[in-house]
C-alpha cells in the first residue's frame, strides 16, 4: 500500500505495479512532467531531497536498476540497496519479511523479482510506494511507459499507429507490458508475431482482448514489414525451445537486420535491451534505430515517475 | 433424497446430510471437510446412486457436525450442485446450496511453478477470483493465471 492521505491525484502515494493501474490522463501527466525534465535538465526539481529511495534487485538487470538509481540521485534523494546475494534474503527470509525491514528504512522501494505477482505482494505489506522493476514474465511498467514515451516523442503520438512486437511474447514482460499500455491508446493495428511455443500467454490475451485492444498473430515479421509504424523487438532465448533445431529454423524470422530494414520504410525499432541476435548491429547507424533513443529517456521517465509518486506532481 | 435411498443407511438425530454431490466426489468431500471420521465422527457415504437430476450422485452424512458457510463455500468447488441439509433432532432445520465463492483465500494453489503464491507459499495465502462458474475458471490474484475445472478437482480431489 502506498503512502497515504499525501494527496488525491493519481499518482502521489501510489504503488507502480502495473501499467493497468493508470488511465490515458495519468500517462500524459507523466509524459508531460518527462518533458520538462528533458527540456531543462539543469533545473530539475529536488523533489526527493531528504527522501531514501531503496532498491531491492532479486533478479539482475542493468538499465533499469541504474537508470532508477540516477533519476532518484537526480532528483535529490539518497539511494539504499539491498543486495539479495549478500543479505539476509540468501538466509532464506520471506519477501514480507524483507519488504518489512526496507519500508521502515526508505520512503519507497523499487524491486524486481523473478516471481509474478511479488511486487503486489510486497505492497500489501509496505507503507511506502512500491515501484515494480519487473515481476517475472508478467509487469514492467515503467519500461511500458519510457516506451510509449519514446513512441510519443519520435512519432508525435500513439494513437493510430501501426505495431508489430516481435519475439518471445510468452516470456516477455516487457511485451506483455508494453501491450497493456496500448490499450489506453487507440493504435491503427497491432501485430504479434512469434513462434508458435511462444505465443502471448492467455491471461494477456484475454486481458487486452477484454480493453478493446485488437491484435493479430503471425509466424514472421516479413509480410507486414512495410505496413508498420514501429517494430517492437523482444529478446528471442535458444533455451526456450525444447530442442535447438527449432530455433536454428526459426530464428531468421524474428530478427532484424540492415537488409530486412530496407523493406521498412520509416518505421522505428525499439529494443528494452539487453539484445541477443535478434537485432544485428549493422542496424545501428540506420534512422530507424530508436533504441539507444529509448534506453536513454529510462532516467527522464523514471525521475518524472518518481517526482509524481512522491508528491511532485502537486507543488 | 427418495424413501429408497433413505433406506440405504440410517437416519442421523443431529449433522449434516450433503445431497447432489458429483458421483465419484464424496470422498473428495471428505477430504476438503478434514476427514471428520478420522476425529472419531461417524460419517456414512453413498456413492453413485442414481438421480433424476444429475444421472448419478453421492450422498454423505456426517453426524454431529453442522457445515460452516465457509465449508459449504469449498464444497461448491468440487461438487457444485451439492446441496446442504442441516439436520436437528432428526429434522431437517436448515436447507442451503453450494454457491460458488467470488473469491477464495487459502485454499487452492496456483499451478504457475514462478508465482508468488507459490514461492512465497510459507509466508502468503493464495487467493483465487471468480472468473467464469462455466467452465469453471478462477483466476490467480497474483500472476494472473487461470485454473480450471479440471486442475481445481486435480488439486481437492
Amino acid at each position: 500500500m502506498g503512502v497515504s492521505g499525501l494527496g488525491t491525484d493519481a499518482w502521489t502515494g501510489k504503488d507502480v505495479l502495473s501499467i493497468l493501474d493508470f488511465s490515458r490522463p495519468d500517462l500524459e501527466l507523466l509524459f508531460e512532467t518527462t518533458d520538462r525534465f528533458v527540456g531543462l535538465p539543469d533545473r530539475v526539481p529536488k523533489t526527493l531531497a531528504d527522501r531514501i529511495a531503496a532498491t531491492a534487485f532479486f533478479e539482475p538487470s542493468t538499465r533499469t536498476r541504474l537508470s532508477f538509481t540516477t533519476a532518484a540521485l537526480k532528483l535529490g534523494a539518497k539511494v539504499i540497496d539491498l543486495s539479495p546475494d549478500v543479505s539476509s534474503v540468501l538466509k532464506g527470509e520471506s519477501l514480507p519479511d524483507t519488504i518489512r525491514m526496507l519500508e521502515s528504512y526508505a520512503d519507497m522501494i523499487i524491486m524486481r523479482h523473478p516471481s509474478e505477482g511479488a511486487a503486489l505482494l510486497a505492497s500489501e505489506v509496505s507503507g511506502v510506494p512500491i515501484i515494480n522493476g519487473g515481476d517475472g514474465s508478467q509487469h514492467h511498467p515503467s519500461q511500458a511507459m519510457l516506451d510509449l514515451y519514446t513512441i510519443r516523442s519520435l512519432k508525435g503520438g500513439v494513437d493510430g499507429l501501426r505495431y508489430a512486437i516481435v519475439g518471445d511474447l510468452r516470456y516477455s514482460r516487457t511485451a506483455a507490458s508494453f501491450l497493456y499500455g496500448l490499450t489506453r491508446y487507440r493504435p491503427g493495428s497491432v501485430y504479434l508475431v512469434s513462434p508458435d511455443g511462444l505465443r502471448l500467454r492467455n491471461e494477456v490475451r484475454e486481458t487486452i482482448g477484454a480493453l478493446g485492444l485488437k491484435a493479430e498473430q503471425l509466424d514472421s515479421l516479413d509480410p507486414i514489414l512495410d505496413k508498420v509504424d514501429v517494430i517492437y523487438m523482444n529478446r528471442i532465448q535458444k533455451e526456450r525451445f525444447p530442442d535447438p533445431n527449432e530455433y536454428e529454423k526459426v530464428k531468421g524470422s524474428y530478427r532484424i537486420t540492415r537488409s530486412t530494414l530496407s523493406n521498412a520504410k520509416d518505421a522505428i525499432v525499439l529494443h528494452p535491451l539487453p539484445r541477443l541476435n535478434e537485432l544485428a548491429y549493422d542496424v545501428d547507424g540506420l534512422p530507424n534505430a530508436a533504441y539507444m533513443k529509448q534506453a536513454r529517456f529510462g532516467v527522464p521517465v523514471r525521475m518524472a515517475l518518481l517526482h509524481l509518486v512522491m508528491g511532485g506532481g502537486e507543488r | 433424497m427418495s424413501e429408497r435411498e433413505t433406506m440405504l443407511v440410517q437416519k442421523i438425530s443431529d449433522g449434516t446430510v450433503i445431497d447432489h454431490v458429483t458421483a465419484g466426489k464424496a470422498l473428495s468431500v471428505l477430504r476438503l471437510l478434514g476427514n471428520p471420521q478420522d476425529r472419531g465422527v461417524t460419517v456414512a457415504l453413498v456413492m453413485n446412486v442414481r438421480s433424476s437430476k444429475m444421472g448419478r450422485k453421492d450422498i454423505l452424512k456426517v453426524e454431529g457436525v453442522e457445515l460452516s458457510d465457509e465449508q459449504i463455500q469449498k464444497l461448491a468447488l468440487i461438487a457444485p450442485l451439492a446441496s446442504v441439509n442441516i439436520v436437528r433432532s432428526y429434522q431437517v432445520s436448515q436447507k442451503k446450496k453450494a454457491v460458488l465463492p467470488d473469491i477464495i483465500t487459502g485454499v487452492l494453489r496456483c499451478t504457475a511453478t514462478t508465482c508468488v503464491s507459490v514461492r512465497e507459499k510459507d509466508s502468503v495465502l493464495s487467493v483465487f477470483s471468480l472468473v467464469s462458474s462455466s467452465p469453471l475458471v478462477y483466476q490467480c490474484k497474483y500472476c494472473g493465471r487461470g485454473l480450471t475445472e479440471q486442475e481445481i478437482f486435480g488439486e481437492l480431489g
